[in-house]
């Protein structure tokens, strides 16, 4: 059993690296689901900027409300501008049909972005857009090549200035301090890494809202598990005395 | 009061005594080890799917308009939904973890020997409708996964010569996996193979309890009985195995639980990341890997070049296993007892089969197509080189009472 596992712990390495392709850098989203001001701040720039062309169809209005702690009113008030009401799923404004033939693609729900992609990947990617004239809409994106939308955040970030290498893939220009450098936009490189990761907070919440609540009932089913293992260890030990 | 109707009972159904043959008089060896636990660890992880399956039927719409849907509906708006949910897709991944297990206790105790060589049978078909009834359940969430894994394997239908076209659109129900494939999976995945294998379930425990369990030793204890006819290394299955497998059970829920509560996508191998995304005909991923348990089989099927005959080595990767009864000629089982052509031979095997599993997990490139040819061929050589020794193979002596 030993030798395999040393066998195998010498192997697999070698392999993996043998697998692996090449792969865009993705900057780190440090989101923190604790954080409701930020969910909520999330949810705010998610609903003005993002929501005109992507639903979050899998998820209601309420129940954001409640694990966001937004009361149903301020939910209403703030945050909906479909003439929906606080029960119905989160579909957007425009026609799926009308907006596949506007964008030549019909923009994706996003309810599962975070699940499908990652943290990580929403972060850069709403991080990556530069200017390419050569494109529909006058920017393409780093990690999301030929990407079929417009820079919705680019009156918050400007545009991001890119390098290409001869292969014609962008990377990111980056200052001394790892910001980004950018041109135009009326927030700091910080302020605006933070709008990004509320967005990303808010994503990766809607693509799995139960995963605090799980985490903290787990602690609970593992404490008892662990208790109740020291009780069969023991009725065990207790019945085995007689077996010579 | 209470004997009056265990009396009224047992004059009517033999129910007393088929407690006392199967669980209460049951004769169980007393030197099982921690490889004896995956077992009974097998039924409960079936019990778990079929209770969760039943409830997650409750919820879950099985069109292809509304099945994806339907699954966030109950990650979501069921009350405890995500926990049903995790509990299942956990569990798939579960049993095949606990039954792959099981079925290696059984390679290195030689379990599968005479007189237990239908015991093993029953225990092959089980893990062959696991197999169908895995694939079947991946396709209901209708994720792009779901779509697209279930695309290539029905495909390897399609290179069966003359019927092979027909047969996969006999399959599928169309000419593209549609909602008609998902209506026939889901009554597949809920009733006709949960039924054949509760049915198989229930033969293989027949069967067990006819010819009694085998242990480390690969002694038989019904050699060595008392004057009442009880085997002396024998043991009644309860209280004294009940009360252990509840440990084995306690302590297998600790792990099952630490994964369903705070890493339920199993790094993305229990539930694969682009099935988040809904099933889409237009759209195919960019690397189509089935479930981390078919892998092994799956890089045999890549390994070789033509498409038949992949479809042939990957169905003889499994069919072998059948024969293993035969196959093996040596009359000692324990690996403890056996030579040491024999012990290098089932670790080349077990390095072999995890390797082949992790080949079936990654995109193949060129040199990882060397390696799964390689491994493939190490794969179907433990069986010939075990026929082979086995036959005249040094064994040391077996004692004639178990070890404990």
């Amino acid at each position: 059993m030993k030798k395999l596992l040393i066998a195998l712990v010498t192997l697999l390495p070698s392999l993996a690296m043998a697998a692996s392709g090449h792969s865009v850098h993705l900057e780190s989203a440090n989101v923190d689901l604790h954080d409701k001001a930020s969910l909520e701040r999330g949810l705010d720039s998610f609903q003005h900027y993002c929501s005109g062309c992507h639903s979050t169809q899998y998820q209601r209005y309420e129940r954001v409300a409640t694990d966001l702690g937004i009361s149903n009113d301020d939910m209403r008030n703030k945050y909906m501008f479909t003439g929906a009401k606080i029960g119905d799923l989160m579909e957007n404004a425009i026609p799926t049909p009308d907006a596949a033939k506007w964008f030549g693609a019909a923009p994706p729900d996003l309810t599962l972005v975070a699940r499908v992609r990652g943290a990580d990947w929403v972060f850069s990617y709403l991080k990556g857009f530069y200017l390419d004239e050569t494109r529909p809409f006058g920017v393409n994106n780093t990690v999301f090549p030929s990407v079929g939308m417009p820079h919705v955040l680019q009156d918050l970030q400007g545009l991001a200035t890119v390098t290409k290498d001869e292969a014609g893939n962008a990377s990111l220009v980056k200052d001394k301090d790892g910001n980004l450098v950018t041109t135009g936009g009326k927030l700091t490189a910080e302020e605006y890494d933070q709008v990004v990761r509320d967005i990303t907070g808010f994503l990766v919440y809607s693509a799995e809202p139960v995963q605090l609540e799980r985490e903290a009932l787990g602690w609970w089913v593992l404490g008892f598990l662990f208790i109740f293992f020291i009780i069969a260890y023991l009725l065990k030990k207790e019945y085995w005395k007689d077996v010579h | 009061m209470v004997k009056n109707i265990i009396d009224w009972i047992d004059a009517r159904i033999p129910m007393t005594a088929t407690y006392n043959r199967h669980v209460g008089q049951y004769a169980t060896p007393k030197n099982f080890n921690f490889w004896y636990f995956f077992g009974s660890l097998a039924l409960l992880v079936l019990v778990n799917q079929l209770l969760t399956g039943i409830w997650l039927t409750m919820n879950y719409v099985p069109t292809a308009e509304g099945a994806f849907a339907s699954v966030e509906y109950i990650m979501r708006d069921v009350d405890y939904g995500w926990l049903l949910r995790y509990m299942h897709s956990t569990g798939a991944s579960a049993f095949f973890f606990v039954i792959y297990m099981h079925m290696f206790r059984g390679l290195i105790y030689g379990s599968y020997q005479k007189p237990r060589e239908l015991l093993w049978l029953f225990g092959m078909l089980i893990f062959l409708v696991l197999m169908a009834e895995a694939f079947m359940g991946y396709l209901l969430p209708w994720g792009q996964m779901s779509y697209w894994g279930a695309q290539v394997i029905i495909s390897l239908f399609g290179a069966i010569p003359v019927i092979g076209d027909d047969l996969t659109l006999w399959i599928r129900g169309d000419y593209v996996i549609s909602g008609a494939t998902l209506n026939r999976f889901f009554a597949l995945h809920v009733i006709a193979l949960p039924l054949v294998l509760v049915v198989l379930v229930f033969l293989h425990l027949i069967a067990l309890h006819e010819v009694g369990s085998n242990n480390p030793d690969g002694v038989e204890i019904k050699k060595n009985k008392d004057e009442n006819g009880w085997p002396i290394d024998g043991i009644p299955f309860h209280p004294y195995y009940t009360v252990k497998d509840i440990m084995g059970v306690a302590g297998f829920l600790i792990v099952f639980c630490y994964v369903l509560f705070f890493m339920p996508e199993g790094g993305g191998y229990f539930l694969e990341k682009p099935n988040f995304e809904a099933a889409n005909p237009m759209k195919t991923p960019e690397h189509i890997a089935p479930v981390w348990y078919f892998t092994p089989f799956y890089a045999i099927l890549r390994a070789i070049p033509d498409k038949l005959v992949g479809v042939i080595g990957m169905g003889l990767s499994i069919a072998v296993l059948f024969l293993l009864p035969w196959l093996d000629r040596c009359k000692v089982k324990s690996i403890r007892y056996r030579s040491m052509i024999h012990k290098i031979n089932i670790a080349q095997f077990t390095v072999s089969f995890i390797i082949l599993g992790y080949l079936g997990v990654v995109p193949a490139t060129p040199e990882l197509t060397i390696a799964a040819r390689v491994f493939t061929f190490t794969y179907f050589a433990f069986f010939v080189a075990l026929w082979v020794y086995s036959k005249n193979e040094k064994t040391k002596e077996v004692p004639t009472r178990v070890t404990h």
